[in-house]
C-alpha cells in the first residue's frame, strides 16, 4: 500500500504544485522518489510529530495541500492536539498519513500498532477518515483526499497486501464498495483486512451467500448502502482491524440504530480487543488470536446465522 | 521619545485601557498577560507590519501570530485600532454569540491569523508559514509572539530545532518575558533562564531588549534578520500588568477581573501617563 501511496502522490504533485509531503523521519526506501522529483515541496521534519503536524497547518494556511507521514501512532496521537487545534478547527488541507495501520507492525509491539486511530480520528471535526482495503483502493483514495477540501486521515497497511480489485474501482468519497452480492449475510469490512473478509465470504458459498463491502471510508460513512444492506440480508457483521472501541463496528452501529425502520436484522462486530497485545507475533498470528483470520470470520458468521435461524424457525442449518 | 514612539505610546496606553474595559465588562481573566505586551503591540502594529486593514488577506502581508492566545483582548483591541474591524466589537468580546471568542480567534476576525489558546502551537504554525513564504521566494515575514510560560511546552522547542536547520530568517520570535507564569514564578516553577544562550545554542539571532523601551523595540523589531541565514528571536523583559501600579508584578492579575473601582483606578493611572 505504501508504494501505491507514494506511486500516486507522485503523479498528482506533477500536476499540482501545491502538494507538500512532511515526512517523520519514516519513509526509507519508499518516500525517496518524491523527494527527489520535488526537492522544494519535501522535508523531512525529523522525530518531531507535533511540529511536523503545526508546519503542516501553517503550510495549508498559505494554500497548500500537505501530507504528514509517519508510522502507525505517530501521527495521529503524539499530535494530537495539533490535529483538533491546528488542522480541524481551521478546515485545513492537511491529510494525515499512517503507514502500518491496524497490526501491520505486529511483531514491533504494541507501541507500533495503530488499533485505535479510526475512533481517534473519526471523532475529529471536519476530519474525513479513510482506511482503503488493497493498493487499489489506496490509488484512488489519495486521488480523492487531494481534491477534497478539508482534514483527512488515511489508514495504509504496510507492504505486500494482496490486491483485491481486478481494476480501480469506481471510488467517491463517503461511498463503500461492492465487492461481491449475497443476500444472506453483509460483511462489512475497512482497511486491509478486506482479503481476509472476501475469503471468508468465499468459504461460506455455497450455503451462505455473503455480500461484501468495502468500506474505504469510515466517516462519512455509506448509510445508504448500510441500510439497503440491513433490509435485504438478516445478519450484517462488521470486521476491521481495530479495538472494539469506535471504529468502523461502531460507526456502524451508530447508523443502524439511529434509524428506526430496519429492525430485522442482527449485527455482529468482529474487532480486536480493548486491550494492548502483550507479545510479539505476526499480523496474522495476531488475526488468528483475534478470530479476524478467514476461516474463523466465515465459523463464527455461520455459526450465528444458524442461531438466528434455530431460534426462529426449523430451517435446516447452515453448520456442515 | 526617540523615532516613533511620540505615535507608539499613545497607541499603547489606548490598548491597554481598551483591553482593560473589556475584561472588565466580560469578568474576564489574563488582564497581566494583556498590559505586558501593550507596548510590543503597539510598535508592531504602529510601526513594523506591513499589513493592510482594508484587505487583511492581501498575500503579500506580513503574518503576526500570537501564540499566548490568552491575551488576546489586547490584540483585538490593536486591531481595532488600526481599522480591521470597528471598535464597538469590542463590547462584545467573550459574549454570548460574539466572534471576538476568550483565546485569539481566527474565525470571523479580520486580522488574525491563526486561533490560538492552547500554548506551544504558534511558533511551530509560524514556521511552516515561514517555510512556505520562503521556498515561494515571498517577501513577508512571519512574527510570533510567545509567553515565558508557554516555552515550558515541548513542542516550542521542535521548531526552535527546525528554523535554523530551514534557514527561515523571514520568521521573528518575540517572547514576553515577565517572568510570572500561570501558577508561579518561572525561576520557581520551570526556569529559563539563561533564556538568550538557550536560543542561541539552538541556532537562532538573539537580541533582549526591554519590552516597555518603544525605542529599543522598534530599533529591534526593524533590524530583523539580525543574521542572513537565521530565526531572530527578541527576548522583550517586561512586567506583568506593566501600566497600571496595583497589578504590576501580581500573579493574581493572571486570573482576576478589576471591579469598577479598580478600573477606574487603572483607567486614571493610564489617563497620567499617556
Amino acid at each position: 500500500m505504501r508504494n501505491a501511496f507514494i506511486e500516486t502522490l507522485c503523479e498528482l504533485a506533477q500536476k499540482d504544485e501545491r502538494i507538500w509531503l512532511l515526512a517523520g523521519d519514516i519513509g526509507y526506501s519508499v518516500l525517496e522518489r518524491f523527494s527527489q522529483l520535488f526537492p522544494a515541496r519535501y522535508v523531512n521534519m525529523g522525530v518531531a510529530e507535533q511540529n511536523m503536524t503545526s508546519v503542516a497547518a501553517g503550510l495549508a494556511l498559505e494554500g497548500n495541500i500537505v501530507f504528514t507521514y509517519s508510522i502507525a501512532n505517530f501521527p495521529v496521537m503524539r499530535c494530537l492536539e495539533q490535529i483538533r487545534n491546528d488542522v480541524c478547527y481551521h478546515n485545513l488541507n492537511v491529510k494525515v498519513v499512517a503507514v502500518g495501520g491496524g497490526l501491520a507492525y505486529g511483531a514491533a509491539g504494541y507501541t507500533h500498532h495503530a488499533v485505535e486511530d479510526l475512533a481517534v480520528m473519526r471523532s475529529m471535526p471536519n476530519m474525513t477518515v479513510l482506511a482503503p482495503g488493497d493498493p487499489m483502493e489506496v490509488r484512488q483514495a489519495t486521488r480523492a483526499i487531494v481534491n477534497w477540501q478539508g482534514p483527512c486521515y488515511l489508514r495504509l497497511g504496510k507492504g505486500g497486501e494482496p490486491i483485491v480489485h481486478r481494476a480501480e474501482p469506481a471510488f467517491t468519497i463517503g461511498k463503500s464498495i461492492v465487492i461481491r452480492e449475497g443476500n444472506d449475510v453483509t460483511l462489512i469490512s475497512t482497511g486491509g483486512i478486506l482479503s481476509e473478509v472476501i475469503s471468508a465470504a468465499e468459504q461460506l458459498a455455497p450455503q451462505i451467500q455473503a455480500r461484501v463491502l468495502s468500506v474505504p471510508t469510515v466517516k462519512p460513512l455509506d448509510e445508504v448502502e448500510l441500510l439497503k444492506a440491513a433490509k435485504e440480508t438478516r445478519l450484517l457483521a462488521t470486521v476491521e482491524e481495530h479495538s472494539a472501541v469506535g471504529g468502523l463496528g461502531s460507526a456502524v452501529s451508530q447508523v443502524l440504530c439511529a434509524t428506526s425502520r430496519v429492525r430485522d436484522f442482527d449485527f455482529l462486530m468482529l474487532s480486536l480487543n480493548d486491550a494492548p497485545q502483550q507479545t510479539a507475533g505476526s499480523q496474522f498470528y495476531f488475526r488468528e488470536l483475534s478470530g479476524l483470520d478467514s476461516a474463523q470470520i466465515a465459523q463464527t458468521v455461520r455459526k450465528h446465522l444458524d442461531e438466528m435461524l434455530g431460534s426462529s424457525s426449523q430451517a435446516p442449518s447452515f453448520i456442515v | 521619545m526617540s523615532g516613533n514612539s511620540i505615535f507608539t505610546k499613545p497607541l499603547a496606553q489606548k490598548i491597554r485601557a481598551d483591553s482593560l474595559r473589556m475584561v472588565y465588562k466580560a469578568n474576564a481573566s489574563h488582564i497581566g498577560a494583556c498590559l505586558s505586551m501593550a507596548d510590543l503591540l503597539a510598535v508592531l502594529y504602529g510601526e513594523i507590519l506591513q499589513v493592510d486593514p482594508e484587505q487583511p488577506d492581501w498575500s503579500e502581508r506580513d503574518r503576526f501570530i500570537l501564540s499566548k492566545g490568552h491575551g488576546t483582548a489586547i490584540l483585538y483591541a490593536v486591531l481595532a485600532e488600526r481599522g480591521f474591524f470597528s471598535s464597538q466589537w469590542l463590547d462584545t468580546y467573550f459574549q454570548d454569540g460574539s466572534v471576538l471568542v476568550g483565546h485569539a480567534t481566527r474565525h470571523g476576525v479580520p486580522g488574525v491569523e491563526v486561533s490560538t489558546g492552547s500554548l506551544g502551537h504558534g511558533l511551530p504554525i509560524g514556521c511552516g508559514m515561514a517555510l512556505a513564504a520562503k521556498r515561494g521566494k515571498q517577501p513577508h515575514r512571519v512574527f510570533v509572539m510567545l509567553s515565558d510560560g508557554e516555552l515550558d511546552e515541548g513542542s516550542n522547542w521542535e521548531a526552535i530545532l527546525f528554523a535554523p536547520q530551514h534557514q527561515l530568517d523571514n520568521l521573528v520570535a518575540i517572547v514576553d518575558y515577565n517572568k510570572i507564569q500561570s501558577f508561579g514564578v518561572v525561576s520557581e516553577v520551570m526556569e529559563l533562564a539563561p533564556l538568550g544562550d538557550k536560543w542561541s545554542a539552538f541556532r537562532w539571532a538573539v537580541r533582549e531588549i526591554d519590552g516597555h523601551d518603544h525605542a529599543q523595540i522598534e530599533s529591534a523589531l526593524g533590524s530583523v534578520p539580525f543574521e542572513m541565514g537565521k530565526p531572530s528571536v527578541i527576548i522583550a523583559h517586561t512586567t506583568k500588568g506593566k501600566g497600571v501600579s496595583f497589578m504590576e508584578n501580581k500573579l493574581e492579575w493572571h486570573y482576576k477581573s478589576p471591579n469598577t473601582e479598580q478600573l477606574a483606578q487603572a483607567l486614571a493611572e493610564l489617563e497620567m501617563t499617556e
